[in-house]
């Protein structure tokens, strides 16, 4: 950070003024100009708030996403399909013992599994080629989303979150002044969407902590580097593959339990979800967890603020970014080149 | 095909793309079938499936030449092809009088083209900044962008319901919607892209694109500008699709953001992999197949017993199953076949799979 701001004062300046303006913005009670200006406050904190609890969903896919790509270079163009069937399978455990934890490992075991089938018969059998692979996981995924559609059929469900969950929670910020008796208003915000986002955070910190403090992630590390090498110095390098997949794999299953929480299980989210990480993991830079991490926040927060402030073209806002990004940085904001 | 030649088994080298101008027999047979189709097969036949083969070929002949000769799998194609079908549906007459221009056909089908090209253009010089699989990805959301963007503009793109009523013009007094003329119209632009990519492909221009696929940094130390190649090719690649897509848009009469949705993006792909990536002859092979799967999977499934809604997963495991054992398609296939029938098996009979 530091040697980002010796290199580029200017930008520094700008993007320390901009974190300035949003801190006073989350935090000061507004004056009026700025309520005509852009709308009221509670307005405003909601929106950054889903945005940010949005991002941290879309951290859990794209994670997993971009450390398979990152370690083996495969795109798995079918990670829609297992986010979609994390949340199918989610719902079937909850509904069925009637616990709402349960549903997290049971998709993250599965869909961890599915993971592990893709890259022993798909993979590991076309290593290397690029194009082959995402092109046999495109067909995986069709394949994935009619059998879905065939067990499942076309309807919505919503995986119920426990009652010490529901109902909304007071948060300490405060939106307005009321009028007569001048008592602060606090915002209330829905209490599963805080704690999932907590929760997601609780995973990247986790992941970081893995890749970073532990044998493994220096394999894994390792790997990203130079698989040649790492696998020539005696590692089961199919081993550290096999394990990363089920891993990634897992995470989309997960985070298909947390979209059907707060969102809905349905056929299309597959794609939309696809979308959502492909467009996350190169704003933020393939292969980087902390890009994902950067990458999942921006596209979160401009998808509920342009469904906000300018609801018309919300989506296109996000791959407005995206060209933007890639026009002046193609390999990703945190991406190495 | 059929050259009895027994060196050319051997010399697949780096010669990935055939020329197949040295087999007149199948040529003629093809082309005689084709040219009296309408004479003996029925106006659902030529309008509905030949037609439509035709058109989905075109489209898919656009990413043929940008990934087989130049390497790049585009999936953008298909939005391309709608955006020039759109621009005819503005430019041109449509139901939608607010919004159409109603000029006449010999500007705006020009002015459709333009744009198309200027989309193609712009999104391939997007897209060129990276390369193999992340063309893929960035095509493909830019194709979403498209999707989405034209669903949510009412002012140009009339929003969800997109344009109907967008007819050909009646030039020299013919309905060019009808059957047999429609049949011929499809027929001619296919063969005019067929033949203008294996002109292209053999001419400076292509071969040098095709050096830029080989290997870009010795083609760039050649004092080639690798990425002006690439970018023009997207744009040659536009023209081929936004032709078949101002064809479509008559076809149906109608152009919507679904025509361009993510499903109609990744079925292009699918054509053109079945098909084969290696000759200019396999979009439309797997457009065929493709178009006769979609309009018989329905009968086919309920004869067996499943129900007819399970199309997409037949599409997508023949899909898997070829991407699966043959790379090249169904062209791949059938040269495997050859190849294992003239194979000497005390010369090369111990080569294993490629």
């Amino acid at each position: 950070m530091r040697a980002f701001a010796s290199r580029n004062p200017f930008w520094a300046t700008v993007l320390l003024a901009l974190a300035l303006i949003l801190i006073w913005m989350i935090f000061a009670v507004w004056p009026a100009w700025l309520v005509d200006l852009i709308g009221r406050k509670k307005i405003f904190l909601n929106a950054l708030f889903n945005g940010i609890t949005l991002g941290g969903l879309y951290f859990l896919v794209a994670s997993g996403f971009t450390l398979i790509f990152g370690l083996m270079r495969n795109v798995n163009l079918a990670h829609g399909s297992l986010y979609l069937l994390g949340g199918y399978i989610g719902y079937m455990f909850a509904d069925w013992t009637g616990y709402w934890l349960i549903a997290f490992p049971a998709a993250f075991i599965i869909v961890g599994a599915v993971g592990v089938l893709l890259q022993l018969f798909v993979f590991r059998r076309m290593e290397g080629q690029d194009l082959r692979q995402t092109l046999v996981t495109i067909g995986i995924s069709i394949v994935l989303a009619d059998l879905m559609l065939w067990i499942w059929g076309g309807d919505f469900y919503n995986i119920a979150a426990p009652s010490w969950l529901s109902g909304p929670m007071e948060t300490f910020l405060v939106t307005g002044v009321k009028r007569s008796s001048g008592e602060l208003i606090y915002l209330k915000y829905p209490m599963v969407r805080i704690v999932i986002f907590a929760a997601s955070v609780l995973v990247g910190i986790g992941m970081w902590l893995l890749l970073n403090r532990t044998r493994v992630g220096m394999l894994i590390r390792a790997g990203v580097d130079d698989r040649e090498m790492l696998s020539a110095s005696g590692v089961r390098i199919q081993l550290v593959f096999l394990g990363v997949f089920a891993f990634g794999a897992g995470l989309a299953g997960v985070a298909g339990v947390v979209g059907g929480t707060f969102q809905s299980v349905a056929p299309g989210e597959d794609v939309r979800f696809l979308l959502a990480s492909l467009v996350v993991v190169i704003v933020g830079g393939m292969g980087s967890i902390p890009g994902a991490a950067l990458g999942a926040l921006l596209i979160g927060l401009a998808e509920q603020f342009g469904s906000v402030y300018f609801p018309t073209y919300a989506v296109v806002l996000t791959f407005l970014i995206l060209v933007v990004v890639l026009a002046f940085r193609p390999q990703g904001l945190l991406g190495r080149s | 095909m059929a050259v009895s030649d027994p060196t050319r088994s051997f010399e697949r080298s780096s010669d990935r793309v055939e020329t197949g101008i040295r087999a007149p027999m199948q040529i003629w047979v093809l082309g005689l079938i084709l040219l009296t189709m309408p004479a003996f097969a029925s106006d659902f036949v030529i309008f509905q499936i030949m037609g439509w083969t035709f058109i989905l070929g075109m489209i898919a002949l656009s990413l043929t030449f940008l990934a087989g000769y130049g390497g790049m799998v585009s999936l953008v194609q298909m939005s391309v092809a709608a955006m020039a079908g759109y621009m005819v549906a503005i430019f041109g007459d449509s139901a939608i009088d607010t919004i159409s221009q109603g000029w006449p056909w010999y500007v705006a089908i020009p002015l459709a083209l333009i744009v198309a090209m200027i989309f193609g253009t712009l999104s391939g010089w997007l897209a060129v900044r990276t390369e193999g699989i992340y063309t893929i990805m960035i095509t493909l959301a830019l194709a979403s962008a498209f999707f989405y963007f034209t669903r949510q503009n009412y002012v140009i793109f009339n929003g969800f319901t997109g344009f109907n009523g967008v007819l050909p013009p009646a030039l020299f007094g013919v309905d060019w919607r009808g059957p047999q003329a429609f049949y011929y119209l499809t027929l001619f632009w296919a063969v005019v892209c067929y033949l203008a990519v294996l002109y292209v492909s053999r001419a400076p221009f292509g071969l040098a694109l095709q050096g830029v696929r080989d290997n870009a940094r010795r083609m760039a130390a050649l004092g080639f500008n690798v990425t002006a190649h690439r970018v023009a090719a997207y744009t040659v690649a536009a023209l081929i699709a936004g032709i078949g897509g101002i064809l479509l848009t008559w076809q149906s009469a109608q152009i919507s953001p679904g025509t361009a949705g993510i499903g109609p993006v990744i079925d292009i792909l699918v054509i053109a992999v079945i098909g084969g990536m290696r000759h200019p002859i396999g979009p439309f092979i797997g457009a065929f197949i493709y178009v006769l799967l979609k309009t018989f999977a329905l009968d086919a499934l309920v004869a067996v017993g499943l129900s007819g809604e399970r199309f997409q997963l037949l599409i997508g495991l023949g899909f898997l199953l070829i991407v699966f054992f043959s790379p090249d398609g169904i062209l791949g296939l059938w040269q495997k076949l050859r190849e294992s029938g003239q194979r000497d098996p005390l010369r090369d009979g111990g080569e294993g799979p490629r």
